[in-house]
């Protein structure tokens, strides 16, 4: 085929006039420096600090402007609209990286000052000032999560393989619409369900770790009954139908062909939806309570977790408060390395235990 | 579904027998779970709806009373939220999927999704410790400045600590649900659409116009449900963030805020006894009955949707 070279040079008659290639970065460039001079100019004047975000923001603004003013002089309007998209939609992007960063930067710049051998150690028994640690809330979240996930794991995974390989008709049908609708429900809904049913039976002002742990798995289980499913799906129907010609029967055709084959992704799902929940704290709040001691048995008396603890030492400051705050942070801090950790792994386990396709 | 064993055996096998009832017992106790949670919520909330200020201590006089506002500061903060965050979702998405090049686009999108493991507690003291105090000045100049325009009046929040804070808050929190959804809705535009456009001499963002965003309009507003379902239920950040007094009122900036349902749980449950239990359980409900709603909505659309290409194609 012919091959056409674009005319890029000024005045060339098809494609109009373009800025040079690298002229919005030449622009981006002269705007932050023009916006980081106005701030200087403005902070030496005040005697106010100088605010970098400020300044960045302005810059930005000033990009956007001057290089859709610039283009919508040299290219036209259509041009200029097409670059202050994409000036928008960048910037939309950096503005999310903002939070993410700050959080990321004030978890670990204030979680650090306590995250010693002493916060991995010891409970807040009879600690009323500085020191403690978060072992009561560790073994809490531990227990709690575990047992929800015994009890998600199992019914979530036997109901994606009813939806995918048994079920036909209303019955799935509404069962597919009930795990939407679970997909839905609050969180803290959940938690005053595991209150309201246990209650129920043991009277008002019950708190056991097992409630929470009921919670969590209302939770859990739509989340990973969606996720099995999908991968049950993805195994290839000539995998069943071979193994039935074979005369192996359903049963053992799902537990020995279909499971193995989509063994990888329904882990990522468990650990993604653990992943979810183990950073509940509502639920855990009205369910299980909150202690200051080391419990080990889920069915008797309140248990900590760690979002709780995070929860309780942020609420019930004492004296002096900033203990209260870096424990708070240490405990932030180790929640969000165990979810990063959990999601690191899934991605991992998704990644090489997966069968290979033959794309 | 998917599988078509011919019937040829005669006997059932014990096993299948086993397996395939234990599979039909997991998808019932979905079932009974769900039924379970709106039964045990019904029957813990009846006795909240004849309750006076007398049985219950925390009600002002009836419970609807005390239920109106949290039912209108959970929607205000919902909706604040939505609106800050399905902006900035569609522009992520967009830029994700269309504007960044393609080696980076699965890496950016990893990031986002950082964003839904940060746990909300950890969002709430992020809130107040962060936002709340980088957002105050920024409120302060608008109340001196705009005050005019009813939601910026005054008095101005000396703390930060706003409905306008909690609703940021929960704009970051919705957000990469909101973008993932879009992402894919952009991403299965087709492409034959947008290379045709394209070859027209359209720019990037008329084809984006044209092309990208018709197609995914039904799936953006699903995605926007759906975001706002999330943010209907979210706790703990708001219960930390926001200092709440239970009145009525739209301004943003004030120290007098809306609080919403899921907060006034949290933070009223631990001290509660008696009727004022009950009391909780049924704002849990209306929660419930609100999102319930919501959800079906976005679902109602992506249905439809589903039906709609499925003619169209």
């Amino acid at each position: 085929m012919a091959l056409t070279i674009r005319p890029v040079s000024p005045g060339s008659g098809l494609a109009g006039n373009r800025l040079p290639r690298g002229a919005a970065w030449i622009i981006l460039a002269v705007s932050l420096a023009v916006s980081i001079a106005l701030f200087g100019l403005l902070a030496a004047a005040s005697g106010d600090e100088f605010s970098f975000v400020g300044a960045a923001i302005v810059g930005l603004v000033l990009y956007l402007a001057a290089s859709t003013g610039i283009s919508a002089a040299v290219e036209g309007r259509r041009q200029a609209m097409d670059r202050f998209v994409t000036g928008l939609v960048t910037g939309a992007f950096i503005v999310a990286m903002v939070p993410l960063i700050s959080v990321a930067a004030t978890v670990i710049g204030n979680g650090l000052a306590r995250f010693d051998l002493e916060f991995f150690t010891s409970s807040m028994r009879n600690v009323t000032g500085e020191g403690g640690g978060a072992l009561h809330a560790m073994v809490g979240t531990l227990m709690i999560t575990l047992a929800a996930t015994v009890i998600s794991v199992p019914l979530g995974l036997f109901t994606s393989i009813y939806l995918v390989e048994y079920g036909k008709g209303r019955l799935a049908k509404i069962i597919t619409f009930l795990v939407d609708v679970m997909t839905g429900i609050p969180s803290i809904v959940a938690g005053l369900f595991a209150y309201a049913l246990f209650a129920l039976f043991l009277g008002p002002g019950v708190r056991m770790g097992i409630i929470g742990a009921i919670a969590l798995s209302v939770l859990m289980i739509p989340v990973v009954v969606r996720s099995s499913e999908e991968m049950l799906r993805l195994v290839p129907n000539e995998l069943r139908e071979a193994s039935y010609a074979l005369g192996v029967p359903k049963w053992l055709t799902i537990s020995k062909v279909v499971l193995p084959t989509a063994i990888a992704g329904i882990t990522t799902g468990v650990m993604l939806s653990i992943s979810r929940v183990i950073g509940e704290t509502a639920p855990l709040l009205i369910t299980a309570g909150f202690t200051a001691s080391m419990n080990y048995n889920l069915f008797q008396d309140r248990m900590q977790s760690l979002p709780v603890f995070v929860y309780t030492q942020f609420a019930n400051q004492g004296n002096p408060a900033f203990a209260f705050l870096d424990r708070a942070w240490a405990a932030a801090l180790v929640l969000i390395l165990i979810v990063m950790a959990l999601n690191l792994i899934a991605r991992l386990v998704a990644r090489y235990f997966s069968p290979k396709t033959g794309r | 579904m998917t599988t078509t064993a011919p019937k040829l055996a005669g006997k059932a096998r014990l096993g299948d027998i086993v397996f395939s009832r234990t599979a039909l017992f997991a998808g019932g106790m979905i079932l009974v779970t769900l039924a379970a949670v709106a039964i045990f919520l019904i029957v813990q909330s009846i006795p909240a709806f004849f309750a006076t200020k007398e049985s219950a201590s925390i009600l002002p006089s009836n419970f609807w009373a005390y239920v109106w506002p949290l039912i209108f500061g959970t929607v205000w903060a919902a909706i604040l939220a939505l609106a800050i965050a399905m902006p900035l979702s569609i522009g992520i998405a967009l830029f994700i999927s269309h504007y960044a090049p393609r080696k980076l686009a699965q890496t950016l999108g990893y990031i986002v999704d950082l964003l839904a493991a940060v746990p909300s507690v950890v969002f709430g003291l992020w809130g107040i410790g962060v936002l709340a105090p980088a957002a105050q000045p920024i409120y302060s100049w608008l109340v001196d400045n705009l005050g005019w325009i009813p939601f910026f009046a005054g008095p101005v929040s000396g703390t930060g600590r706003t409905i306008l804070t909690a609703a940021i808050v929960l704009a970051v929190m919705i957000l990469p649900i909101i973008t993932a959804m879009c992402r894919e809705i952009f991403l299965q535009a087709p492409v034959l659409h947008e290379e045709a456009a394209l070859a027209l001499g359209a720019t990037r963002w008329e084809m984006i116009k044209m092309a990208v965003l018709p197609f995914g309009r039904s799936g953006m507003v699903s995605a926007a449900m759906l975001g706002l379902g999330r943010a209907l239920g979210e706790t703990m950040a708001v219960a930390m963030v926001l200092s709440a007094t239970g009145l009525v009122s739209f301004k943003l900036l004030t120290s007098e805020n809306p609080s919403t349902i899921a907060a006034n749980i949290a933070l009223s449950f631990p001290e509660a006894y008696g009727t004022n239990v009950n009391v909780l359980i049924a704002t849990g409900l209306i929660l419930f009955i609100v999102t319930f709603l919501v959800n079906a909505i976005a679902r109602w659309i992506v249905s439809r949707r589903a039906e709609f290409s499925a003619a169209a194609g």
